[in-house]
């Protein structure tokens, strides 16, 4: 199978203000992440040759890629809509990144945004994203997304004795990052018992278990990394990325204590020719703390069932181990629905750049992305290096 | 659990047909491969193990084990809102299938992981009986 390692780079990162912005829609939030990302690149929007977009729970389009480029005027050879939930961001950056080694395009914008928060409100945008559930066999059930995970949650201590404290580890350390983060929604420190003390959702997970609900977009542009270095900022290169497709609905699941993303995480790592021990910052899909846990084992961060204690000590902090969301995750800086995991995306780019100021992880050469969508089902790892070879 | 008013209540499928048929009766069925033996949940038009498009409605036993729950504070929706707290469970049943269920007749607290369950009924409409799972 041909390898796309080092053959793409990313030029150009961009977020929109996130957290609460009720002063733009849905779709002015796609074209103002696009337009910034194209200036962090330094290109005009006639030399983008491919879009793709996911679709916007707020204002959703039948065709969306093909309505952004509209309302942009831009004319790409290549337009495309992609949905697989949280894990959409990094499918999308697979499919451009084909789509560029292949000379299907040159020059891929990715625009990605929703506005959960202004546009629906927290209640109608939990009871939206809720229809994940099996309308015949789960949703009659009443569990909301929390208790989805809640399972996950459930099972895994239950396997590993895993703690209440192991999880809100995970929400303390992205609020610290966010701390640092003067673009982050949620910037007030926690502490386990905060976390411990907070409203019951579905056990075991409380309120500061789960992510926020918020308004932002983020975009980016990748093009192919032999043209990487005429672009005015350091390129990042894309070494691995891999997939893993398990389940849509979580009563049809596997395991609920071990997911895709060991298949993603092991397609990326064989294609960078890289381990978890080269990887210098993580930005891990942290919808709810559990699911962290699940993924720094599944990735190979720490042996199956070890999770809980891998997070203990500020190991996942900045100057831990190994740094995990660094500007705050979706506990913490923002999570509008579809494009949440792009923000881990466009930090990555910016830790690999050094731009990152008091929360850079110093030295950072590689970073490991990954997303996840549904229920644990779609998942997708993409390694990400300062140099090219 | 309360009435069902403004509850999703499932609308079933020409593929879903016999299975809330089965509910509206008070049986719990699975599908069966004649070809292979592999039981399976939710219907579906072939055998996921051996791909055979010969398999049977079959009578399960309606007995399971708890695979994992989760009690909830927080309903998903305000139709929901009596019954808090309320446990939504993963069963595995005794034939192999799993599937989502809440438990009832008992206190959420009591409920653990390999808690042996067995499916009873609640009448929803005059069409549809949702399946549910108690202690045995």
């Amino acid at each position: 199978m041909a390898s796309l390692r080092g053959k793409v780079a990313i030029v150009g990162v961009a977020d929109t203000e996130v957290g609460v912005v009720p002063h733009l829609s849905a779709t002015q939030l796609y074209v103002k992440a696009a337009k910034l990302a194209l200036e962090d690149a330094g290109i005009t929007k006639d030399q983008v040759d491919g879009l793709i977009t996911c679709n916007s729970f707020v204002e959703p389009y039948l065709y969306h890629a093909e309505m952004i480029a509209e309302y942009m005027q831009i004319f790409p050879r290549y337009c495309l809509n992609v949905a697989t939930g949280g894990g959409t961001t990094l499918a999308i950056m697979h499919h451009a990144a084909s789509a560029i080694a292949t000379g299907i395009c040159n020059t891929v914008l990715i625009t990605m945004a929703d506005n959960m928060l202004s546009g629906l409100s927290r209640d109608k945008a939990i009871e939206v994203m809720s229809t994940a559930g099996h309308a015949q066999f789960e949703r009659p059930y009443g569990p909301p997304i929390p208790g989805f995970y809640a399972l996950l949650a459930q099972a895994h201590m239950h396997a590993y004795g895993t703690t209440s404290e192991q999880f809100a580890a995970v929400a303390v350390a992205c609020r610290k990052h966010a701390a640092l983060n003067p673009a982050a929604q949620m910037r007030q420190p926690i502490t386990i018992e905060d976390v411990l003390n907070s409203k019951m959702i579905a056990h075991p997970l409380h309120l500061l278990d789960c992510s926020l609900v918020s308004d932002g977009g983020a975009a980016v542009v990748m093009t192919a990394a032999e043209r990487a270095k005429d672009f005015p900022k350091q390129p990042v290169y894309l070494l691995g990325v891999g997939e893993g497709h398990s389940h849509e609905h979580i009563s049809q699941a596997r395991s609920l204590t071990t997911s895709a993303a060991k298949e993603a995480g092991e397609r990326a790592y064989a294609m960078a020719g890289l381990g978890p021990q080269d990887v210098d910052v993580a930005e891990l899909y942290d919808c709810f703390t559990p699911v962290v846990i699940i993924e720094l084992e599944d990735l190979g961060f720490c042996a199956k069932g070890e999770g809980g204690r891998f997070v203990e000590g500020g190991r996942i902090e900045l100057g831990g181990a190994l740094p995990v969301n660094t500007h705050g995750g979706l506990m913490s800086h923002c999570h509008p629905g579809h494009p949440g995991s792009l923000f881990s995306v466009t930090e990555a780019v910016r830790q690999l750049r050094g731009e990152c100021g008091p929360r850079q992880v110093a030295g950072a050469e590689i970073a490991l992305v990954h997303g996840q969508g549904g229920i644990m089902s779609t998942h997708c790892t993409m390694i990400l290096g300062k140099e090219r070879n | 659990m309360a009435a069902p008013t403004g509850k999703p209540v499932p609308v079933p499928t020409r593929e879903t047909q016999p299975y809330w048929e089965g509910c509206k009766r008070h049986e719990l069925r699975i599908q069966k491969c004649i070809a292979c033996g592999h039981y399976q949940f939710y219907p579906r038009l072939y055998c996921t193990a051996c791909m055979s498009e010969h398999v049977e409605w079959v009578k399960a036993s309606g007995r399971g084990k708890v695979l994992s729950f989760t009690i909830v504070y927080r309903p998903v929706t305000q139709a929901f809102a009596a019954d808090v707290p309320y446990v939504v469970a993963l069963i595995t049943l005794d034939e192999g299938p799993q599937m989502m269920s809440n438990i009832v007749g008992c206190p959420p607290d009591k409920v653990y992981i390999g808690m042996p369950v067995v499916v009873t009924f609640e009448d929803w409409t005059e069409e549809i009986s949702v399946p549910k799972f108690t202690p045995v």
